[in-house]
């Protein structure tokens, strides 16, 4: 069942959840960033289109001993994803370098199988046509497509700038598979006030994240599960870690 | 003035009943059509449907009436291939109700997919590791075998049966039917376990994954037990409905107990595996991730009750009611059991499709609630629809039934 390829440049996130306060520029400059469009009516939230949304935690007791945590949530870009392997006409894909799960939206026929074998809720679905307010279609991201109804999307971690890295690094003679770790940043990272973001890549030890992805106080989404996500959390309180996974697992998958 | 359209010695209503009948069911289809234009003019958001269900109404509907619809591939396989004479008497309902299970299906799909024009890219960008290409592959490849078994019935209407050529090549489809039979059987096999591989291979959803055989969950093999299980049963339900409202006899009461018979000793080799297999799940899988058997069930709508439900009320209970001779041989019994086991297949489609996603799967997620809203009740009142004008025209105007004319002297 694990479908693990090895890739020389492997980017994660990190997210301090005990610096995260909640504020939702991350939420805010993703939307800005790739295009999406606000909805005429957003009062159902299952039906809205948010690539990162940021979970509200607590630790079940009641004032004054209730602590809340936050817990952004990005597409996990799992190194085992559920959503590849299911998707009928290869729409979805692991097979770059920097192991980020694409999407390819003029392949996807919308059948939604990838929505439901994801756990994460990491995938969106376009249920009504982009409409942006006048005016504000001059704002549009030029380096970031947009996304006809129909089709299923999610975060890539930024992924046109991977790709404006990239070039940057051609350009200037650096080997862009062993960038320095600021030429690359998803818009997230850049607008997290609290610095409670950070991005890398896990295998140059140079990176910061490859020292927080092996923290003792670091943790995956479900690791059970054995889809091995390259979003690392970190909090230094236990109750947190607990609400990552299911504790009582006998065993991993 | 269409009594020349009738099949050879049949009685049949008037045409103004008739056609007051099909005005009727045209009522449902127009509101379908309308509802269908909603959904095609502006997406998919006009349904209940959202970001966590995915999947609702619609894929159980499908995956209901393509389990239902697995008569037509298992009759004719016991029809041509294992040489059961008597089926030849309820063959060509089977394959009717088969084409209109399947044909309803893509119908449906068509709107369930975000992007209708985008449906071939399932045969130009195979992906052969997702079990839902197979699906794509063998529906449409059967739905055309569906069409080819089909064509021979047409073409024997009484006044199209004149002209000799139509009349030759329906004789020929006619002894080249084995052969579209076993074809048949091959595809609808691994469609119905395709279909069930699909929610097994999700291994992001505990409720639905299943570890299992080789290349299979288990789920594949027993989406197919339980389409067998069911199929041939839920045929039966329709000729007894068709008796009921023309008030006649169309087939011997002997051919539906053995098409009881056989899918009562289907339903209790599926409910053998299944039983096991929910007890290997409860007790295995779950807590190997960490979770268990009550956090998949929550509140009425999700809850316990609908597995009991499904495993003894219309599970074990019609499988033993359709395997003994002396309950299975009342028409009343039958028709019971064939009722509660058509209805615990839906029901093991419908958790399979819905629960498996609201079950949260995150610790600090929450269950999430489903309705479908009218656009997709009334799409899928329009297959139905669909489905009973197509019979109600082949009983009126095609030889569908052999025995017809004996039964009701």
């Amino acid at each position: 069942m694990h479908n693990h390829i090895d890739f020389e440049t492997r980017y994660v996130m990190c997210v301090d959840i005990d610096k995260c306060t909640g504020c939702g520029a991350c939420m805010v400059s993703c939307q800005a960033e790739n295009n999406i469009a606000p909805m005429e009516d957003g009062s159902n939230k299952l039906k809205t289109l948010t690539w990162m949304l940021v979970y509200e935690l607590n630790n079940g007791k009641n004032f004054p001993d209730r602590e809340v945590a936050y817990l952004p949530r990005p597409c996990m870009q799992c190194e085992n994803p559920a959503c590849v392997p299911v998707c009928p006409v290869v729409a979805t894909a692991k097979d770059e370098e920097g192991g980020i799960v694409s999407q390819i939206y003029p392949r996807c026929i919308g059948c939604r199988y990838c929505m439901a074998a994801c756990p994460y809720h990491a995938r969106y679905f376009g249920w009504f046509d982009p409409k942006w307010p006048e005016g504000m279609d001059k704002t549009l991201s030029p380096m970031t497509s947009t996304r006809p109804r129909g089709v299923v999307e999610k975060c890539n971690f930024c992924h046109t700038r991977l790709m404006n890295a990239r070039q940057r690094a051609r350009q200037e003679g650096v080997d862009p598979l062993k960038m320095p770790e600021d030429w690359y940043q998803p818009a997230c990272v850049e607008s997290c006030p609290s610095g409670a973001i950070t991005f890398g890549d896990i295998n140059n030890p140079e990176h910061k994240v490859h020292e927080l992805a092996h923290s003792k106080y670091a943790f995956r989404l479900l690791e059970k599960l054995g889809m091995d996500p390259q979003v690392y959390y970190i909090s230094r309180r236990e109750w947190v870690r607990k609400q990552a996974d299911h504790h009582t697992a006998e065993e991993k998958h | 003035m269409d009594r020349n359209l009738f099949p050879e010695g049949v009685t049949r209503c008037g045409l103004p009943k008739f056609m007051a009948w099909c005005g009727f069911i045209l009522l449902f289809l127009l509101w379908g059509v309308y509802a269908s234009f909603q959904v095609f003019y502006h997406g998919i958001g006009v349904t209940g449907l959202d970001n966590y269900f995915g999947f609702g109404l619609w894929i159980t509907f499908d995956l209901a009436v393509i389990a239902l619809g697995a008569g037509a591939f298992f009759t004719g396989f016991l029809k041509y291939i294992l040489k059961i004479d008597q089926l030849k008497n309820i063959i060509n309902l089977t394959v009717i109700v088969g084409f209109l299970c399947y044909s309803g299906a893509m119908l449906i799909l068509t709107m369930d997919i975000g992007q209708p024009g985008r449906a071939w890219f399932g045969y130009w960008h195979p992906n052969v590791h997702s079990m839902l290409t197979e699906v794509i592959f063998c529906i449409t490849c059967y739905c055309t075998v569906l069409i080819i078994e089909f064509i021979p019935l047409i073409l024997e209407q009484k006044q199209l049966n004149k002209i000799p050529f139509l009349h030759h090549l329906a004789h020929n489809l006619h002894v080249n039917m084995a052969l579209f039979a076993g074809i048949g059987t091959f595809l609808s096999t691994f469609h119905q376990g395709s279909l069930g591989g699909m929610y097994g291979v999700m291994f992001g959803r505990p409720y639905a994954f299943r570890e299992g055989f080789f290349i299979w969950p288990w789920t594949f093999f027993l989406f197919v037990l339980s389409a067998v299980g069911s199929g041939p049963v839920f045929t039966v339900l329709i000729c007894a409905l068709m008796e009921k409202l023309t008030g006649r006899k169309l087939v011997d009461y002997k051919v539906k107990a053995l098409m009881g018979k056989i899918a009562g000793a289907m339903l209790c080799l599926y409910m053998f595996f299944k039983i096991i297999d929910t007890w290997a799940w409860a007790v295995g899988y779950l807590p190997s991730v960490g979770m268990t058997f009550d956090q998949m069930f929550y509140g009425t709508i999700y809850g316990k009750w609908l597995l009991w439900t499904e495993l003894g009320l219309c599970g074990v209970l019609p499988a033993i009611m359709l395997i003994t001779p002396s309950i299975r041989n009342k028409p009343f019994w039958l028709y019971t059991a064939a009722i509660l086991d058509c209805a615990g297949i839906t029901i093991n489609r419908y958790v399979f499709t819905v629960q498996s996603i609201a079950v949260p799967v995150m610790p600090f997620d929450k269950w999430q609630t489903y309705a479908p809203n009218w656009a997709e009740w009334a799409t899928s009142g329009m297959i139905v629809a669909y489905g009973a004008l197509v019979i109600s025209l082949a009983y009126r105007y095609l030889p569908v039934f052999p025995q017809e004319v004996k039964l009701n002297k």
